[in-house]
């Protein structure tokens, strides 16, 4: 942003909200990790610090409502400010939902943890990894404000995808193959939606930072073809 | 001459909707003096009818200088020289042949400050009907001060004491008898400088319903220091700064997305 208010508790308001929304982003991102250590390496205690971890986004995701709402009232923000403060209010609740996700694979991952090992586990870590490289991106692009980080995470999302239809399939044929392992496919199916939700969160956020940065929406489809 | 009265103005996201509108009042190239020093430098305008349009910008930008442009309201000042092209409907105000009464009739105006006369309340809103000969009968300028009065969301509140002085009423009242007492002779634009600023919320309230109401029939023009009054009334937004028009777009725009840096600033309080 370009200088700073003439009313100086404005900055630090907006400070302290921002500041609360990259907390918020540094637990979403340890919540992915611990729940791709739970699911690939079976560390049952990562899976339970991940499911108890989860009120405290939710916690914090209330704290940035009050923020957020306390603003509105007192400053009635308005451009580059406004944009911020709203967006804000959808990016913390982006974090909270990523992280019931990450709470979510870590409960399957101890279903999982007793059955046989999977085969699509090793893919399903690698997609892991590719949503938590693009959430700490893009949580990073909106502490710094920086759209173009922002927007390669954006990019990104089209892997994720691919790589999800192709888990799908993947996943698919051990049932068929030996269908006593459909219960554990069902659940790695579920991991699988649950990255590729991560992935689409990480991408909402950089969409909302997009419009934070410079006032106008992305359009999707008119890129894609692009 | 006329042709070159449609060159566009700044940047307008929104065109499309702008060109839908009727345009009621133009300005091309106004710049204005108060002896040597320049207070308006080539302000190009365009007013859409039916519409309000809001002026904002700091202290000594310019905006109130310009509302008073539109009514040459700034005649009255000796050593001030306006030049350019002023318009309402296509004709120029300025013009010698022009009738500056006449003009103000149908360009009113609403001051800072309410500004009843020290009469009656009816007499207050007959006045200028009475003057401009628009009535002919007792019963008719009594029909035509109710229905200014009702217009002006104030008849309720003081049908029963017409004869009381208009001074008597409250901040918030005195100024919907100064806009009843604008709309009484039927104008086609009607100027407001911050009409609010002397008013209390729930007065201001008031006044912006009003505004909402008065569109259908008017042409507003606005100058404003809440930039979120700005926002609630108006459909168009004007930002000057040191005499200068710097943009002008669809308020949605200009308070979400303004295009230009010194709006921004401006806008968020970060201005200097």
């Amino acid at each position: 942003m370009s200088s700073e208010h003439i009313v100086k508790s404005y900055d630090s308001d907006i400070d302290e909200m921002v500041n609360t929304i990259a907390e918020m982003g540094g637990l979403a991102e340890a919540q992915v990790a611990g729940a791709l250590a739970a699911l690939t390496q079976r560390d049952m205690a990562a899976a339970e610090r991940v499911i108890t971890s989860d009120q405290r986004l939710d916690a914090l995701e209330e704290k940035v409502d009050q923020m957020a709402v306390r603003l509105f009232a007192l400053r009635q923000p308005m451009a580059v400010d406004l944009r911020l403060i709203a967006m804000s209010l959808k990016i913390s609740n982006d974090l909270e939902r990523i992280g019931d996700y990450a709470s979510s694979v870590a409960k399957r991952a101890k279903r999982l943890a007793a059955e046989p090992k999977l085969k699509a586990i090793g893919s399903l870590g690698r997609m892991g990894h590719l949503v938590q490289d693009m959430l700490s991106d893009v949580v990073d692009a909106y502490v710094e404000r920086d759209d173009r980080k922002g927007m390669s995470v954006w990019h990104r999302d089209e892997q994720v995808d691919e790589f999800y239809d192709s888990l799908f399939r993947e996943i698919i044929t051990y049932v068929l193959e030996d269908p006593r392992t459909t219960s554990a496919c069902i659940d790695l199916l579920f991991v699988a939606k649950n990255l590729e939700r991560i992935g689409d969160h990480a991408t909402n956020i950089a969409e909302r930072l997009h419009y934070v940065v410079h006032g106008d929406r992305i359009n999707r489809a008119r890129s894609e073809t692009a | 001459m006329s042709e070159a009265l449609t060159t566009p103005v700044a940047a307008v996201s929104s065109k499309a909707v702008a060109a839908a509108r009727e345009i009621k009042m133009t300005t091309r190239q106004v710049d204005l003096w108060y002896g040597d020093k320049q207070a308006l430098y080539g302000v190009d305008l365009d007013i859409n009818g039916n519409e309000v349009t809001s002026l904002i910008g700091p202290s000594g930008c310019g905006k109130s200088t310009f509302l008073r442009c539109l009514n040459r309201m700034n005649d009255t000042i000796d050593i001030c020289r306006v030049d350019g092209d002023i318009r309402l409907d296509g004709d120029d105000i300025y013009d010698r042949r022009v009738d500056v009464v006449e003009l103000r009739a149908r360009v009113g105006m609403v001051f800072q400050k309410p500004n009843p006369f020290p009469k009656s309340i009816y007499d207050n809103v007959a006045y200028g009907p009475r003057i401009h000969g628009l009535v002919n009968t007792k019963a008719e300028l009594d029909e035509l001060v109710e229905q200014s009065l009702s217009r002006a969301a104030l008849w309720n509140e003081v049908k029963d004491r017409l004869a009381d002085p208009g001074n008597g009423l409250s901040g918030g009242q005195q100024q919907r008898l100064c806009i009843a007492r604008a709309i009484a002779v039927g104008p086609e634009v009607i100027l407001m400088d911050e009409p609010c600023s002397a008013l209390d919320p729930i007065a201001t309230a008031h006044i912006e319903e009003l505004i909402d109401e008065l569109k259908r029939e008017f042409t507003i023009v606005i100058v404003t220091h809440s930039m979120q009054q700005a926002a609630r009334v108006s459909q168009r937004t004007a930002f000057f700064h040191l005499g200068k028009l710097i943009e002008v777009g669809e308020t949605n725009d200009i308070f979400t997305s303004p295009q230009h840096q010194m709006t921004q600033d401006y806008i968020t309080g970060r201005f200097g």
